[in-house]
């Protein structure tokens, strides 16, 4: 996961048009479906961050160049929306929620023994890149509040020494194979 | 275009071009006017003072800074002056002393967010943020300064972009892609954070749309942005191409 | 491909048919609650179960929508005996299949008999728990569609916003604007294109309401929206969604790709001339999207920033097309009043408020999880006996309504009837139906903090009030959380409250102000033992020791 970003820019540079790269063909597809229309915007940037896990600027050049938007405007709207990242994510994902029910459950103790336990904040990657922090405004899940997201599964009623424990198995784990 | 531009061109192509004419108050003053014209060009018709500073004439409107707000006698709702329409028989007041109250805060608000340390800007004396706040007569800022960390752009070869002078007002958006056709500018992120870019939040030296036309530059309202190499006493904005192309939509709409 | 009322008769009877066929029949909550509870293992380890004992031919099990208590998830359902189990374990799988026809597993057994199920009035949420929301055949045998073949067939456009009227239905988005004038205004104007908008973008913290709807029920939502293009004289749709409910993208998607194949949505739906697509748009995280003229901006593909009304979106929407949009539960509940009548939904609720409303019901409570009751139930029953009252012995504090745009409504309105008009007197409002309950380890600036660095950080940016105001404030509730602030700060914090609430171009602006404005109203000696004692009465804020500030 992590060559995304050199495999991203080289695709760019041999015509994501025309690249047998599977993830520049799903971006494409959308761009057809769409017709190519301006209005395709948000849903192609979609597309790319699905595909490639961010969006780095040589995409949003492609994507500007292929619905005839100005490219000011594709940055705009890639940093406007907070689902967007421009950056490339770490191996792994932990999205904390912040919605009020998990705020008023301890969020912010997760929030803050994380930074204690692995030195990164919201919106941080570990230096390994190997952990990346989110948060999200409300993952619905207020049933179960305080909740997270790990690598896609979302998870209830936490608190933060499980949170710190779940993280710190990724980063041994991946360091021994 | 505003929608309520297009929205209203839209109906009288409909409605058999018959522009009606309306008769109402400002300020206890009667005025009559275009159903299509807004309260601030009636205003500025019968010259009654209504504080902008998003707008600028020839550009299409925002009703974004709120210091065109008035009261429309009778509605507890302040309505923004650029953008709102006179109606048949209304009362309008631009200067309340709540309005005027609002007013003041909002200029407040407006200095409190960026840098604007006016003896050290270029456009000192020629600064329609300045003007306003002497026309407005906001003597100090009560609130706290935010004092954020903002970069100056130099890399243009005739122009550059300070933001902490910048006040969002996005005249420069506007006129770069309504009337140059570039888009060259635009903002990037939200709320507080947000930022006039150009292009892929490059250094508009290095941007491949802009067309160095300068027209950003003539209609900025403050130092944001400025020609380079002139002296204080010479950065007086200079927008004569506006009007033309406003008598030209004018044209285009009858 | 068009369909008859036979053929739609012939599905709702096959798939009667084929569930009699079944002696029993497991259902397992699958929507986002109890699937973060690993209740997609639990299915297929009861699907292995039953076949590893050949017995599928009369057990069914099936993955349906959110069944309501969230809070004691993985929730099992097994008909006809009406046993619902809580807690299920992986482990449990065999066991309860071992006990079908049999006595009930005593330690996983939830009475149906508590106050949160027995209080409840579904209409909404009424085959939420009891269908396979990715069968299409499931919906129909509960009736689905039948009401739109009613609208089509048997309806003009104007008798059905005259069933909407006579339903008084009104907006569940949160303004609570009357539904059946909104399709008035929309149906009158003269356009060749009209659009319907769906707006799924429920963004507020603490609300999941249209997010079960969606991943429990979707057809529900596609047959109102259809009904209401129909009404209105639209033939595109759209749906928008925030990219955060994967699930419910995913079964919005089936669901339209189901209803298209059937041919109740596309064209010439039921043999008539009527014709209408429906396409999902995903949000990208912008609370701000949530307002009408932003959402519009979004599905165009452009920033998301709300522009001044008038002109309404009824006369100058999408594309600069008169567009309807209602709120995902407001849609839901279409189907249900052109069914049963609209003099049926109005013996619902109050005078004023008919009809019932969802609720999540979430924080220092008992019972979180998704409720239904009718409009006018009093706080005091929702909390204490639907939701069971708040635990480990806490004291009731506040209850949250409204997110962003809402207030904090205290002890002394607990038994204030819930209706659009008693929420907006007691400072807050309806809103989409999130309900936070607070006991007193709650602080109510700690609260009032948390919102406005919401509405700080979703604030577009377009107007100055709003950017810089809520941002003003965000500081000023931050000096106080923190013992720096002085009395003076809070004669700011009115000042800019009222300014913001005044002079913001948008909703989300105007209502910014709201969370600070009521805790200060109810719950202002706690800002005073901020400022003055420099203390936090809910221990919850870390005060540090007064600080200079220039």
């Amino acid at each position: 996961m992590t060559q995304t970003a050199a495999d991203a820019s080289q695709s760019v540079q041999t015509n994501p048009k025309q690249s047998q790269d599977r993830r520049w063909r799903s971006v494409n597809r959308t761009i057809r479906l769409n017709g190519n229309q301006p209005d395709a915007l948000i849903e192609t940037l979609h597309a790319v961050q699905e595909s490639f896990g961010y969006i780095d600027l040589d995409a949003m050049q492609y994507v500007a160049r292929e619905l005839t938007v100005p490219l000011s405007r594709v940055y705009a709207v890639a940093t406007f929306y907070h689902y967007f990242t421009l950056k490339p994510p770490g191996d792994h994902t932990c999205v904390v929620c912040m919605g009020t029910a998990c705020y008023i459950g301890g969020s912010t103790a997760i929030l803050d023994s994380i930074h204690e336990g692995f030195g990164i904040s919201p919106g941080e990657t570990t230096p390994d890149g190997k952990v990346s922090l989110l948060t999200a405004r409300c993952l619905g899940s207020c049933g179960l509040a305080p909740a997270a997201v790990f690598d896609g599964e979302v998870a209830g009623k936490l608190d933060a020494a499980t949170v710190v424990e779940k993280i710190a198995r990724w980063a041994d784990h991946d360091s021994e194979s | 275009m505003t929608a309520a531009d297009a929205f209203s061109r839209k109906k009288s192509n409909t409605e058999a071009r018959s522009v009606r004419i309306l008769t109402f108050k400002i300020d206890d003053r009667d005025v009559s006017a275009r159903e299509d014209e807004t309260i601030l060009a009636v205003a500025r018709q019968n010259n009654i003072y209504i504080p902008t500073l998003c707008h600028l004439d020839g550009l299409s409107e925002r009703g974004a800074c709120r210091l065109c707000i008035v009261e429309i006698k009778g509605s507890p709702k302040l309505v923004p002056a650029c953008v709102t329409r006179g109606r048949e028989g209304i009362e309008v007041i631009t200067n309340s002393e709540r309005i005027a109250d609002y007013r003041r805060k909002i200029l407040e608000l407006i200095f409190t967010e960026r840098n604007h340390v006016c003896s050290v800007c270029v456009s000192n004396g020629h600064c329609e943020l300045q003007q306003l706040a002497v026309n407005l007569g906001m003597t100090h800022v009560h609130y706290d300064y935010l004092y954020p960390r903002l970069a100056i752009d130099a890399s243009h070869e005739r122009f550059s972009l300070d933001h902490d002078r910048c006040v969002l007002c996005l005249r420069c958006v506007r006129v770069c892609d309504e009337i140059e056709g570039a888009h060259t500018w635009d903002v990037m992120k939200r709320g507080i954070n947000s930022r006039v870019i150009t292009d892929l939040n490059q250094p508009w030296g290095s941007s491949s749309t802009c067309t160095g036309c300068g027209k950003c530059v003539q209609v900025c309202p403050t130092g944001a942005l400025s020609e380079k190499g002139k002296s204080v006493a010479e950065m007086v904005k200079r927008r004569q191409f506006l009007p033309y192309l406003q008598l030209m939509r004018g044209v285009d709409r009858e | 491909m068009t369909l008859s009322l036979e053929e739609l008769q012939q599905i709702a009877r096959i798939e009667k048919d084929r569930r009699e066929g079944f002696q029993h029949r497991i259902k397992i909550c699958v929507a986002a609650g109890c699937l973060s509870c690993q209740s997609a293992t639990l299915k297929e380890a009861m699907e292995k179960e039953v076949s590893r004992r050949g017995m599928e031919n009369w057990v069914d099990v099936k993955g349906v929508g959110c069944l309501g208590l969230c809070t004691a998830g993985p929730l099992v359902f097994v008909e006809p005996d009406g046993i619902l189990y809580q807690g299920v374990k992986v482990s449990d799988a065999g066991p309860i299949i071992e006990s079908l026809g049999a006595e009930p597993i005593d330690a996983l057994h939830c009475s149906t008999d508590l106050p949160f199920f027995a209080r409840q009035h579904k209409v909404v949420l009424e085959n939420c728990g009891r269908i396979d929301p990715e069968r299409i055949e499931d919906y129909i045998a509960e009736g689905g569609y039948y009401a739109l073949y009613q609208a089509l067939r048997n309806m003009t456009p104007r008798e059905v916003i005259q069933e909407i009227t006579r339903g008084g239905l009104r907006g569940r988005g949160g303004a609570g604007y009357p539904t059946g004038l909104k399709w008035t205004t929309v149906a009158k104007a003269v356009n060749a294109t009209k659009y319907v908008i769906c707006n799924a973008d429920e963004g507020d913290p603490g609300a999941f309401m249209d997010r079960s709807v969606l991943e429990s029920d979707p057809h529900r939502v596609l047959e109102g929206m259809a009904i209401a293009a129909y009404a209105v004289g639209a033939a595109q749709g759209f749906i928008y969604v925030r990219a955060e409910y994967p699930l419910a993208v995913k079964r919005l998607r089936t669901a339209i790709a189901h209803a298209e194949r059937l041919g109740v949505l596309g064209n010439g739906i039921f043999n008539t001339r009527f014709r209408f697509d429906v396409r999902v748009r995903l949000g990208a995280g912008a609370f701000v999207c949530g307002e009408e003229t932003a959402l519009m901006a979004s599905i165009e593909g452009r920033l998301g920033k709300p522009r001044p009304r008038p002109p309404y979106p009824a006369e100058y929407g999408l594309w600069g097309c008169p567009t309807l949009i209602n709120n995902v539960e407001t849609f839901a509940n279409v189907a249900p009043i052109i069914r049963n009548g609209g003099a049926w939904f109005a013996g619902i609720g109050t005078e004023t408020s008919k009809g019932t409303k969802v609720f999540a019901l979430a924080g220092r409570v008992n019972h979180t999880g998704l409720i239904e009751v009718p409009m006018g139930t009093m706080l005091r029953d929702i909390v204490f006996e639907i939701g069971g009252g708040i635990p480990r012995g806490g004291r009731f504090k506040a209850v949250q309504t409204g997110g962003p745009s809402g207030g904090c409504i205290p002890e002394q309105y607990l038994d204030m009837p819930v209706d659009y008009e008693s929420l907006a007197e007691a400072g807050s409002i309806m809103g989409s139906g999130g309900m936070i309950i607070m006991d007193e380890s709650s602080c109510m600036v700690d609260v009032a903090k948390f919102f406005m660095e919401f509405c700080m950080s979703e604030s577009c940016g377009k107007c100055v009030p709003c950017r810089v105001g809520t941002t003003q404030l965000y500081h000023l509730l931050c000096k106080i959380t923190s013992g720096a602030a002085q009395p003076s700060d809070l004669d700011k914090i009115e000042e800019l409250c009222d300014l913001v609430k005044n002079t913001a171009l948008c909703g989300l602006g105007q209502t910014a102000p709201n969370p600070v404005m009521s805790t200060l109203h109810y719950f202002r000696d706690e800002y005073t033992a901020h400022i003055e004692d420099k203390v936090c009465p809910a221990k919850a804020c870390k005060m540090q020791p007064a600080k200079e500030v220039v």
